[in-house]
């Protein structure tokens, strides 16, 4: 006999009158009333706080939404390799290469940057594959963890969009030195575009 | 049954002259090797190193070598360690205790303790050799000869759209080391050349195999490229003066190892894992290239050629290759129209099989293109037949070159012969027909994928007639004045089979979806061949081509399944 009954005690009168509870209930509510009046908080003046008042403190290394990043001198670090749409295992990111016709990167000797770059925010599952598998240092995920929108199309994060919350990463700028190193050579002269 | 269908053009010889083999040893296993087998050009030579580790199933890695171009040895990938029987001061074989020859492993001359490879691609082979192309050494080989090859090269896959399918990146998976020991500045080429109209040349890329040089000077017949500076500056270039311009460039491109030719049309567009790829045929003339159809998501990418040794070998020219655009353009037919207004499928075809059905015998007259796929025209003779129609197609001429591009620029002008909608000569009923609307004979006029009124039915003409059906894939002068307007689908959409100038008759399979109504016309016709003959047929593209191959003479005895992917000729 693995299973043990506990029979449950039964309510005194006190308890089955209800109206202690309710108004040790309306005490508390009367309180935060009074204290709030005066201009008091409750929410962010207890102990730590509560969320969404007191934001959660994101430790370091947490996998929160993958945002692209600029490099120090503030270019688009992505070459549109599309490693991170193949790898990423919900189909959240969707990138339209420049295409022939498209423009070039905005650094020297890139080459390359995407025309377009959608990650769908409701399909990601912050797993971090991209950054993972990212040659270019160009998407990472960060500590945002609280993504909202009135709609799906809102939830569906552009380029701008992503480079605007991604921010600055600085990196090892191999293109930068690639050309520097290419200009330093003198038997092939270096177009600059 | 009277014209069967061969599968070979020539009838061979009954008994083919017996081939002299050698027997070698590769990687320790007995194998019979042909002693000859025919190079680039078909013409027999001895046996390569290479092809005999092929036939033993070994792939030896390569980039110079390529079986359709002339060997020029220079990549040096290809090493392979061998041995050779010993031979005694005798010129007797020297023979090991248990009574097997000695084989004497190759060795550098000065260095006898160190193994020395040949290069499989050119070295002949010879009777008891044997091959090592699993040996440490000859993997050493590899392991350096890649080291080498990649000193230089810039390591941007990234940005290159040669990533997925170069050969740099899949030997240094297999045969490659994972770190480099070059501490040196690399040397900085040129990058992003305008090589010709269709081609950019990243120097820094290129690992000098040659292969480019060797296709267009001595498959394209157009000398335009060569090797300039020396040593570590070997640079490809063009002519000076000259562009790299002919009808074959973009094959260099897929000759190209490695990312050093890409392609402008196809530069930045999608990496090429995510292509999905449908064996096709190419619609620009009746020489029937075979393809592969890369497209992602219903989009087409590129066309690429597929070997097919009966037609195009592995090449392709680059008017055919580029002509995909319009597939996708805005303006495609894409809703069915009856009098101007959009309808359904079932109701228009309902409408079209009771006005052909209750068209004097004789008022009708069908005009097919040699664009359209066998079964369709098949199916539009059949229509013919029973309304007594009078039918014809419309020619296509053009400038036919040396190498693949034909004179005669429908894809499927011999389908159209053999199905009995046109004589041997297209076009010639075409003044008749202009005739009979003219003077009232012709009432109804059935128009498929072309536009007659640049074939002497102009529009005074059109507005004569009774009932106008067009179907089409892009909206021209004959759909806009049709009463009923058909979408269909490029070859790229659907599935079916040309018969190319020479009667290979192969299949192709579909690769995007057809925009908005756009149906296959094979469907269509099929349909409306079905309520105005009353004859059931099948409802798959495989039963009905079984079915034509028993209606028409000329295709007897093939069957869907029998074709292949690289189609079989018929006697025409």
């Amino acid at each position: 006999m693995s299973t043990k009954v506990v029979d449950r005690t039964p309510l005194t009168f006190y308890e089955r009158s209800y109206l202690p509870a309710i108004l040790s209930g309306l005490k508390v509510t009367a309180r935060h009333f009074l204290r709030s009046a005066k201009g008091h908080n409750t929410a962010t003046d207890l102990s730590q706080g509560y969320y969404p008042e007191v934001p959660w403190t994101v430790a370091e290394g947490y996998r929160g939404a993958p945002y692209l990043v600029r490099d120090q001198e503030g270019h688009t670090k992505c070459v549109s390799c599309q490693l991170c749409e193949f790898i990423c295992p919900p189909k959240a990111i969707k990138i339209t290469p420049p295409g022939p016709e498209g423009i070039p990167s905005d650094r020297a000797n890139a080459e390359k940057m995407p025309r377009e770059f959608e990650i769908n925010m409701l399909r990601c599952i912050f797993c971090g594959m991209c950054q993972e598998v990212c040659p270019e240092e160009a998407i990472f995920l960060q500590k945002d963890y609280s993504l909202t929108g009135t709609s799906r199309e809102e939830m569906i994060y552009n380029k701008e969009k992503l480079l605007s919350l991604g921010g600055t990463h600085a990196g090892i700028q191999k293109w930068k030195h690639k050309l520097e190193s290419a200009q330093h050579q003198e038997v092939f002269p270096v177009k600059t575009h | 049954m009277s014209n069967p269908a061969t599968t070979t053009p020539a009838p061979a010889p009954a008994v083919p002259p017996p081939v002299e083999k050698i027997r070698i040893k590769v990687d320790g296993r007995e194998i019979d090797v042909p002693k000859m087998m025919p190079n680039w050009q078909g013409k027999l030579e001895p046996t390569t190193m290479l092809q005999a580790c092929h036939m033993a199933g070994q792939e030896v890695p390569h980039y110079c070598y390529h079986p359709k171009l002339p060997v020029a040895g220079n990549c040096r990938m290809c090493l392979v360690e061998f041995g050779t029987p010993m031979i005694g001061p005798d010129r007797k074989p020297v023979l090991n205790e248990d009574g097997s020859p000695k084989i004497a492993r190759s060795v550098l001359p000065y260095e006898p303790q160190t193994p020395r490879g040949a290069i499989a691609c050119a070295t002949p082979i010879s009777p008891g050799m044997e091959l090592y192309p699993n040996s440490p050494a000859t993997k050493q080989m590899r392991e350096a000869v890649l080291e080498s090859l990649l000193i230089n090269h810039p390591l941007d896959c990234p940005i290159c759209d040669q990533a997925g399918e170069c050969k740099l990146q899949e030997y240094s998976v297999q045969h490659g080391q994972s770190a480099s020991r070059f501490v040196e500045e690399k040397v900085h080429k040129p990058k992003a050349v305008d090589l010709g109209p269709r081609i950019v040349l990243d120097d820094e890329r290129c690992v000098l195999c040659t292969r480019c040089i060797r296709f267009t000077k001595d498959i394209a017949g157009d000398d335009a490229l060569g090797i300039i500076n020396r040593g570590s500056y070997n640079t490809i270039s063009a002519f000076p003066g000259r562009a790299f311009d002919n009808n074959y460039t973009l094959n260099t491109v897929d000759l190209c190892p490695v990312g050093a030719l890409t392609s402008k049309d196809f530069r930045f567009k999608m990496r090429v894992w995510f292509l999905k790829e449908t064996k096709s045929l190419c619609t620009s003339c009746g020489t029937g290239c075979n393809i592969t159809i890369g497209s992602r998501e219903g989009v087409i990418h590129r066309y690429e050629p597929r070997e097919n040794n009966a037609v195009n070998g592995p090449w392709m020219c680059d008017a055919g290759r580029l002509n995909y655009k319009w597939v996708g353009r805005k303006d495609r037919l894409t809703e069915v129209q009856s009098r101007g207004q959009r309808t359904t499928w079932a109701t228009a075809i309902k409408e079209i099989s009771e006005r052909l059905a209750s068209a004097t015998p004789g008022s009708t007259a069908i005009i097919a293109s040699a664009r359209q796929t066998t079964e369709e025209l098949y199916l539009l003779k059949r229509l013919a037949t029973r309304l007594g129609a009078v039918t014809d197609s419309v020619p296509r001429a053009g400038n036919a070159d040396r190498l693949l591009v034909c004179d005669d620029r429908n894809p499927n002008s011999q389908g159209a012969r053999l199905t009995g909608i046109t004589f041997t000569e297209l076009g010639i009923q075409l003044a008749w027909i202009a005739d009979g609307i003219r003077n009232g004979s012709i009432r109804h006029l059935v128009v498929f994928g072309e536009d007659v009124t640049q074939q002497g039915i102009g529009a005074d003409l059109l507005g004569k007639l009774e009932t106008l059906i067009a179907s089409d894939i892009l909206p021209n002068a004959t759909t806009a004045r049709a009463a009923f307007v058909l979408p269909g689908c490029a070859a790229a959409e659907k599935r079916g089979t040309f018969i190319n100038v020479k009667g290979r008759v192969q299949r192709f399979e579909k690769a995007a979806e057809a925009p908005g109504d756009a149906r296959p016309e094979w469907e269509v016709l099929h349909e409306l061949v079905e309520k105005v003959t009353g004859s059931t047929g099948f409802t798959t593209i495989e039963g009905l081509f079984n079915q034509m191959a028993k209606d028409v003479p000329a295709l007897a005895g093939l069957e869907w399944g029998k074709l292949g992917d690289t189609g079989v000729t018929v006697a025409i």
